[in-house]
């Protein structure tokens, strides 16, 4: 491929050259000149809408769009004249006068794209105040509320849910004034084909999409003398924890914030790393026994509550490929009500589990039926990385100056196999590595499954394991999963095992995760700084196979006796239900 | 089908056939009954006309009478009109009783009915259509099948040049030199913004594609315009044609029409057109044996204005809700479904196979120096002939309103005229002889657009006027980008707020400093115009917008928020006449006592003004 054309052209009279394709927006970076944005969101909103960004290019009528249009050789570009400042002050006036302004009340109070912008234009009164859209607030699914009274309508929900996830939950309703963001029918989000991946929250710029917040039921319980109160952290919440207190993304913050748990009064602190341990174990085992027996193949991961809401709305016929493997941490859930509260002598009806996760679809997970034993929930409440920021916050904790420690015992031990279950390709990795000993007997030497990893939306791969040739698949984002479930669907995949997350990037990249701004996702690659950062663990691991991992080994010894054992069966496994897209 | 020396023999014995159409001595002992079936004359009881004329001369056994539904005649204000040819008896305001004198008076004694003969603004009784004022300064090209043919038969148009053109681009010119026609011509975009056409199909052509599509954009939605609508009515195979035209010019096998699903009569007539135009072996494969191929298709609009913006109706043909894209890149190089396309309005393509066939030094002969041929107008609003009319470009305003028009009724006189609809301005008086074309209309303010003109007679308050306008835009805008979506809104409430006497002169500073923005940051034309209508009348009528601000009067008295009506007790001589009309019992008085009106219950709907005969009260 010869190099793309060269352009020059004009910036604030600053002269730059860039690639051909390049567009104003990213040129004017290039100079340091900062356009404001607000419904760009690049690569999955590029539409122009909100106005935030328009530029002056020399002899063209009226204001280019800088996020969306391409540098033209010899353009003289004025990207803050009088004129220009001007009008987009009017612009973020208006979309101020429309906007519910309680910033002090909102989630996205200090993280908010909108307020950074009125800060930055000095914006001391709302000069074209008028009628404001009254939207009643959805708060009826268990995931996620919506209050589109902070809606500014820049669409990257919607264009994330369609563009990227190819789900299509939400349009715009109604014209002009009246439109709106809404779902089939204008129903709640709970009740139509959303499958709480919560992705819409994490483009959303202003507060009008968030989560559920369980934290006071959290609170109450960690006053509650009564309870013990339990917690659990996934992979994924450690590495990206540490910047809702400013620290650089990817910083793993694993210690710290193990303190913080325990400052906040919780009675143990586990790592949901073991619970993807004992996933691991089981997983591998069903996939074995699937190969062996000639099951239902390709087995597909079962681990990303968003994923298996899609699979049970779009796919029902496919459901025999789901493992039957509940998620890491319904599986610890179980296992602290029965196991850990049968070796403490806790009641298990006094244990409250909290699962601090990435994900908001765990919300929902939560609360299906099928997630119980002897009619106690595994989990009793789900918090997400923001909430559980906040809840430090609120503890008056100085999360950056704590010390680190460790996760309490005789739980806490995981692997570094656990730890890679926060991002895509990991599952698939960490099975490989129990499922490669446990079919051939022999010691795995180099675990690295290099052709399972990146940012790749679907990879394929062939991995050789003894002399048996194993085809496998990971797909994240749910679009990606709609192109391996086609595939699965008209006969054309060859696959025997797949992982599928409903996140593009997997759990590290979870919609409960910390908001990063449009500008921070177009410069800064977080995927990848917060996969590397659990690799890193992985690495740093002593022990790195899950089957490895000495609690889980206690535990079978002690309790489950074998992996898909009867035991094992009851507490670990689970069944899925055909879903209606539309209640 | 059928070959094209079968079409040129139609084309032959038709056009014999059809003389008495446009010749007052054609040699025939036929007579043709037209009727207008456009939607003004159908919603008139029109298709009642024909069926009466139908039965009649059944009944009455009359031979060589024929009735013929045909297009827009264009003085809507005078239908349902019948003419009868050869003779060219022009009878307006006809109703299906009236059928059966025209038949036993016009075409059995052969007398005219007079009662039904037009009269003109001067009262002279009009015989022929030809006599009237209204049509002497109109020149009809892109109208000039209309009221003559019948849309529904392709033979009719076939045998008024019909296909001619295509035939000649097709045997006889490269696409290039089609291109190079049109461009001489002069022709420009009839949507609005005219756009010089050859450039936009010369772009169309030069684009890089394996596809490319032209499309018509028959989304006419300003409020009181119906050219458009009028063409495909009257004349529907010369936008197919023109089509094709464009099509074999830039390289592209399929076209798309975009209608308003509220035109069912053009939409009807135009699937007719398509089908007879596909039944002849016009459109299709291999067309004459020239190896061009087209088809075309109709995809109905859901009636969003924003849809006649070209790039939101590129997004509704694809089936997505209607919202523009940002430009460029243009629909020449990224047009629907990200390939190649020509996008052109009715107007501009019912002038472009009369530009093939009469070249384009004929057509560039008529008009002004930059605006070339004529432009339809559907002139509405107080003035007495409403109607559709077609002038050359450079004919002033006084002669639309005026001449062709019949001016103002009731004696009222002219305050302005609006062209552009909400997309446009308002012309004041003082800009009544500005010769109209392109230039000259965006210089004063306002822009030619599609062609809706409505007149404004001295009782209307500009500042309503212009929140009207914003009104539909504001309820029209697709709330895709920001400034639009809000800014509008916010514009009306202003103006709401000065029409109703709760204004304050930095309102109008305020509503300036939105227009402007709103004009330069929004994404489509649409967004881009909407001001247009506040910002004209800021310019030509500040006055009533200060008296509607600093003394909270409405110097017209149409805000009724503003009027104040009271009672001169002078005059008054306490009949009670008032007081018995007032529809909210408003008005205080017995008798022999003077009268008063109770401010906190009078509504201010004027009807004790009108109807007070001592002329006692006043707004």
């Amino acid at each position: 491929m010869p190099d793309k054309k060269e352009i020059n052209l004009t910036i604030d009279g600053t002269k730059v050259t860039v690639p051909e394709g390049t567009t104003i927006l990213e040129a004017a970076r290039m100079v340091n000149a900062d356009i404001p944005t607000l419904c760009f969101l690049k690569d999955i909103n590029e539409v122009g809408d909100c106005r935030m960004c328009i530029v002056e290019v020399e002899g063209r009528r009226g204001f280019a769009t800088s996020c969306i249009q391409k540098v033209e050789e010899g353009m003289i570009v004025h990207t803050h004249s009088k004129e220009i400042m001007e009008a987009r002050k009017i612009v973020l006036d208006l979309i101020l006068s429309n906007h519910q302004r309680d910033c002090l009340t909102c989630t996205r109070n200090g993280n908010c794209e909108l307020q950074t912008l009125a800060m930055k234009f000095n914006v001391m009164d709302v000069e074209y105040e008028g009628e404001k859209n009254k939207h009643k607030i959805d708060d009826l699914s268990p995931s996620i509320v919506r209050d589109f009274n902070k809606c500014i309508l820049c669409r990257r929900c919607i264009a994330t849910c369609k563009n990227v996830q190819k789900i299509g939950a939400i349009d715009c309703i109604n014209r002009g004034f009246e439109s709106c963001i809404s779902t089939t029918g204008d129903k709640s989000l709970n009740d139509v084909n959303c499958t709480f991946c919560g992705q819409c929250i994490e483009a959303c710029p202003v507060g009008a999409l968030r989560e559920k917040d369980s934290t006071e039921i959290v609170w109450e319980k960690l006053k509650d003398e009564n309870v013990h109160i339990v917690v659990q952290t996934a992979p994924a919440v450690r590495v990206a924890l540490g910047e809702e207190f400013g620290m650089p993304i990817g910083t793993n913050v694993q210690g710290k914030m193990v303190t913080a748990l325990r400052k906040l009064g919780f009675d143990k602190v586990f790592d949901t790393n073991t619970g993807a341990d004992l996933t691991i174990v089981e997983e591998a085992n069903e996939f074995i026994e699937r190969f062996k027996n000639k099951g239902t193949l390709p087995m597909i991961t079962s681990c990303s509550p968003g994923w298996v809401k899609y699979i049970e709305m779009n796919y029902p016929e496919l459901l025999d490929h789901l493992s039957t493997c509940k998620s890491p941490h319904e599986m610890f859930g179980a296992i602290l009500k029965s196991y850990y509260a049968e070796k403490q002598g806790i009641d298990s009806k006094k244990i409250f589990v909290v699962s601090v996760m990435p994900c908001i679809a765990k919300k929902f997970e939560r609360q299906r039926e099928e997630m119980k034993n002897d009619e106690l929930d595994n989990v009793d409440a789900v918090i997400t990385t923001r909430e559980l920021a906040r809840m430090i916050k609120q503890g008056g904790i100085e999360f950056t100056e704590l010390e680190d420690s460790e996760f309490d015992s005789p739980m806490g031990e995981a692997t570094g196999a656990g730890a890679i279950f926060g991002t895509t390709g990991g599952v698939m990795e960490a099975a490989l590595r129990t499922a490669y000993e446990s079919l051939t007997g022999e010691e795995l030497k180099k675990l690295d499954f290099e052709q399972v990893r990146g940012k790749e939306g679907i990879k394929r791969a062939t991995i050789k394991i003894g002399d048996i040739d194993v085809k496998v698949a990971v797909a994240h984002g749910l679009g990606n999963a709609q192109t391996i479930m086609e595939e699965i669907k008209n006969g054309k995949a060859d696959y025997q095992f797949v992982e599928i997350m409903a996140c593009p990037g997997g759990c590290i990249m979870g919609g409960g995760q910390p908001i990063k701004t449009a500008k921070v996702r177009a410069t800064k690659d977080v995927r990848k700084l917060r996969a590397d950062a659990l690799y890193t663990i992985d690495e740093k691991s002593k022990i790195r196979k899950s089957h490895e991992n000495p609690v889980i080994k206690q535990l079978y010894q002690e309790y489950l006796v074998e992996p898909g054992g009867h035991k094992a069966h009851e507490l670990l496994h689970t069944h899925y239900v055909k879903r209606e897209k539309y209640q | 089908m059928k070959t094209l020396e079968e079409i040129n023999q139609i084309r032959k014995t038709k056009r014999e056939e059809l003389d008495l159409r446009v010749n007052l001595d054609a040699k025939t002992r036929e007579k043709h009954i037209l009727v207008c079936r456009g939607t003004g004359c159908t919603s008139s009881h029109s298709p009642k006309i024909i069926e009466t004329f139908q039965r009649l001369i059944k009944e009455k056994e009359l031979k060589n009478v024929k009735v013929i539904q045909t297009g827009c005649f264009g003085l809507c204000a005078k239908g349902p009109i019948v003419i009868i040819r050869p003779e060219d008896t022009f009878y307006a305001l006809v109703t299906p009783e009236d059928c059966e004198e025209i038949i036993n008076t016009h075409l059995i004694e052969g007398k005219l009915v007079e009662r039904l003969l037009c009269k003109d603004i001067d009262d002279t009784v009009v015989k022929r259509l030809d006599e009237l004022n209204f049509y002497k300064k109109q020149k009809r090209i892109a109208l000039k099948n209309c009221g003559i043919i019948n849309p529904e038969d392709i033979d009719e148009y076939i045998a008024f040049d019909g296909y001619k053109a295509l035939e000649k681009v097709l045997k006889e010119m490269t696409p290039e030199e089609v291109i190079k026609t049109i461009s001489e011509s002069g022709l420009r975009g009839r949507g609005g913004a005219g756009f010089p056409t050859g450039k936009k199909w010369e772009f169309t052509r030069i684009a890089e594609g394996d596809q490319k599509y032209v499309v018509c954009n028959a989304d006419e939605g300003d409020p009181g315009a119906f050219m458009d609508r009028s063409i495909l009515e009257g004349d529907p195979h010369c936008v197919i044609e023109a089509m094709m035209i464009a099509g074999f010019a830039v390289g592209a096998n399929k076209g798309y029409i975009y209608v308003r699903a509220e035109y069912p009569i053009a939409v009807h007539r135009f699937q007719i057109a398509i089908n007879q135009a596909k039944d002849y072996g016009i459109l299709g494969k291999n067309i004459w044996n020239t190896g061009f191929d087209f088809d075309l298709e109709i995809r109905l609009g859901a009636g969003a204005f924003v849809c006649g913006e070209e790039t939101a109706l590129l997004e509704s043909i694809e089936g997505r809700r209607g919202q523009p894209r940002v430009k460029p890149p243009f629909p020449a190089n990224k047009g629907l479904w990200g390939k190649p396309t020509l996008i052109n309005n009715v107007e501009t393509y019912a002038n472009v196979t009369k530009i093939i066939l009469n070249g384009a030094k004929w057509y560039s002969s008529i008009g002004t120096e930059k605006s070339k041929g004529t432009k339809v107008f559907a002139l509405g609003g107080n003035v007495n002939n409403v109607g559709l009319v077609e002038v050359p470009m450079g004919t002033t305003l006084r002669e639309i309103v005026f001449d062709i028009g019949g001016g103002i009724p009731n004696g009222k006189g002219f305050k302005a005229a609006q062209t552009g609809g909400p997309s446009g301005g308002c012309i004041p008086a003082e800009h009544l002889d500005t010769p109209i074309d392109y230039e000259s209309l965006a210089q004063i303010g306002s822009m030619m657009g599609s062609g809706g003109l409505i007149v404004m007679d001295d009782t209307k308050c500009m500042v309503n006027l212009a929140k009207f306008y914003l009104g539909f835009t504001v309820d029209e805008s697709c709330g895709k980008c920001t400034p639009c979506r809000i800014g509008t809104k916010r514009m009306l409430e202003i103006l709401e707020r000065i029409t109703e006497g709760k204004g304050e002169e930095a309102d109008l500073y305020k509503l300036e400093k939105l227009a402007l923005s709103i004009k330069k940051a929004s994404v489509c034309g649409l967004g881009q115009t909407a001001p247009n209508p506040v910002l004209s009348t800021l310019k030509y009528f500040r006055n009533e917008y200060i008296a509607h601000v600093r003394d909270k009067k409405c110097p017209s008295g149409e805000c009724k928020a503003l009027a104040n009506i009271t009672i001169d007790s002078d005059k008054c001589k306490a009949c009670g006449i008032c007081k018995k009309n007032c529809p909210v019992g408003a008005i205080i008085g017995e008798p022999k006592v003077v009268h008063r009106i109770d401010p906190d219950i009078c509504i201010k709907c004027g009807t004790c003004v009108d109807k007070c005969p001592f002329h006692a009260i006043s707004k």
